[in-house]
């Protein structure tokens, strides 16, 4: 499992006053940061702040490039502003994110395939989330179908089984580790598994905790990257040693290290 | 219905290292040999390219190695009291790729010799001959760190071989191929998390992944052989998904183990129903070998020339492409 480190986004009070002003500084020392720390990909979110998205999403993107060479997950419902994000990535990128419904899933697979990016596809549609696993299970398959029929490699399809808030949503817990385990089964080569970590701490007082467990859980049960905060070292050293555990690097004394280094 | 052969896909593939250097590159080296670079599992050709074939060495000493089987006398008792004529004879003669020169004279209770008569050796070799070359240490460390760094500041700008770096002795050997501009064999004991921190640790001191070359060590047949072959297949599925600490190519000294054993140099007359003494060492150097070529390594020490050719000629069928190699 890897991390798209969730820093650059709008949400965040330094990120949004950067866009407000149009000063780079924060972006890209969150850039580097998260770069170092251990991150894979950086997501880049323009948030409520923006009055134009469009505009702010080439911004962020060509201000963290000069920071940092990590591929970056362009994170909006604004699909204007994905594509104009798309447009001056240096590196293959990753879509975040779609959910089954048309016509959004024609919009951002016909994206993907122009500029070879990833996609995030979110096991939901107009219904909203599901409640069960095999619900989740049966929209993955719609974004499984759909991106095949696009041309899109499975290894290039990310499915969110989304994470509710385990304080609110506690009995989807199971379902989605149920769901990650599933999806693995939908296609050979297989799909990728992605969540939005923080989501499952939202509103608890023991955020850091839940998150690095849920990790954890998640790489057992065959996740493959997490939206997530990546300067939590304890986080990424407990994702690092469960790969260990799951056999998916080989140990060596320095493997924390390793992980962390791994691009 | 046509037949479709199932491909595996894989992330990265094994990083090449160049040994010796040409005139142009600040050498004296006729050739150079480019070793690693598979991006598939060994000789499976359509899933990946295999840019290099593996290479054979044969194996000298700095000194007469008394306690050789005889069977190597008609080939090599009238060139092993000069490394240089040896070195000489194994490429011109029977073919070897290149050579692995073997100080076993440095060690202290051999013959002790220094390390200034070492590296003059190393400069009779290395005008002897035009291939590139492979250096190993006595095996003892304390000597080897005197011998070794001499040796990489006498050949320095000939890209060399040299070994053999340690958990517990990387350091200086390390430091020496970083001055002096030579490539390393990283010898771990048949353990593929110290092979792989092994790695960290030299690249930790800033010599570059494609200057190292991966012992893992190994057995002859029937003294553990699989034991090598696990750690090697499994340091190569490392780097074929990935994992770059892994993805150096190997080498193994073959010759060395197979020559301890009992099963290659018993006589026919103690075991009368194992057959021919020394068809029965050459082909149990060859099977060895031939094992060890289906488990990635890139670089075979041998012994006996006669299991050399055997080898070469294994590797060369093997390198042939298939109707399903597209």
């Amino acid at each position: 499992m890897f991390i798209i480190g969730e820093r650059i986004n709008g949400m965040f009070k330094d990120i949004a006053q950067a866009i407000k002003d149009e000063d780079p500084r924060a972006v890209q020392e969150w850039a580097r940061k998260q770069d170092i720390s251990g991150a894979r990909y950086l997501d880049i979110n323009t948030g409520p702040a923006s009055k134009d998205p469009v505009r702010t999403m080439r911004w962020l993107v060509e201000v963290t490039q000069e920071a940092s060479d990590l591929p970056l997950a362009l994170d909006s419902t604004n699909y204007d502003a994905i594509e104009a994000g798309l447009e001056v990535c240096k590196r293959p990128a990753m879509i975040n994110s779609v959910p089954a419904e048309w016509p959004k899933m024609e919009r951002v697979f016909t994206l993907a395939k122009k500029f070879n990016s990833s996609v995030i596809g979110l096991a939901m549609n107009e219904q909203g989330i599901p409640k069960d696993a095999d619900t989740r299970v049966a929209l993955a398959m719609e974004l499984v179908a759909c991106a095949d029929s696009y041309g899109i490699p499975m290894e290039d399809l990310y499915i969110d089984p989304l994470v509710l808030p385990c304080n609110v949503g506690q009995d989807h817990g199971p379902e989605v580790m149920m769901t990650l385990r599933q999806i693995k089964l939908l296609a050979d080569p297989s799909p990728r598994t992605v969540v939005g970590l923080s989501n499952i701490s939202q509103g608890t007082k023991s955020r850091e905790l839940i998150n690095r467990v849920f990790a954890v859980m998640g790489v057992a049960n065959g996740l493959d990257a997490a939206v997530a905060d990546a300067c939590d070292h304890e986080l990424i050293e407990s994702i690092a040693t469960s790969r260990i555990i799951m056999n998916i690097d080989i140990y060596c004394d320095s493997y924390v290290d390793v992980y962390r280094k791994q691009k | 219905m046509a037949f479709n052969a199932v491909k595996e896909k894989y992330r990265s593939k094994v990083g090449e290292v160049v040994l010796g250097a040409t005139k142009e590159q600040g050498g004296t080296r006729a050739y150079t040999i480019t070793v690693g670079g598979e991006a598939a599992l060994p000789f499976l050709h359509f899933e990946g390219d295999i840019p290099n074939r593996p290479v054979v060495a044969l194996e000298i000493w700095d000194v007469e190695p008394t306690d050789w089987n005889d069977c190597f006398k008609p080939f090599y008792a009238d060139v092993w009291n000069d490394p240089a004529a040896w070195a000489k004879k194994c490429v011109e003669e029977f073919g070897a790729d290149l050579i692995v020169l073997r100080f076993k004279g440095a060690d202290p209770d051999i013959k002790d010799a220094s390390p200034e008569d070492c590296a003059k050796v190393v400069k009779d070799v290395l005008a002897a001959v035009g291939c590139p070359l492979v250096v190993i240490g006595c095996g003892k460390p304390e000597k080897d760190n005197l011998v070794l760094p001499l040796v990489a500041e006498t050949a320095a700008g000939e890209n060399l071989l040299l070994g053999v770096a340690e958990q517990d002795n990387y350091k200086s050997l390390t430091a020496a191929c970083m001055v002096h501009k030579h490539n390393i064999i990283a010898q771990s004991p048949i353990d593929i998390n110290i092979c792989k921190q092994l790695n960290i640790l030299i690249t930790d001191m800033n010599l570059p992944a494609n200057r190292i070359v991966i012992d893992p060590t190994i057995a002859a047949l029937g003294y553990g052989v699989e034991y090598g072959y696990s750690i090697m297949e499994r340091a190569r599925n490392g780097a074929l998904q990935g994992d770059n600490m892994l993805g150096m190519p190997m080498i193994g000294n073959v010759g060395f183990e197979v020559w301890r054993t009992k099963e290659a140099n018993a006589s026919a007359a103690d075991f009368p129903a194992w057959g021919e003494q020394e068809t029965r060492g050459i082909l149990w150097e060859a099977t060895t070998a031939m094992a060890l070529l289906q488990a990635g390594i890139d670089v075979v020490v041998m012994r006996h020339p006669k299991a050399a050719t055997l080898i070469k000629q294994n590797i060369e069928e093997l390198m042939v492409k298939t109707s399903f190699d597209e």
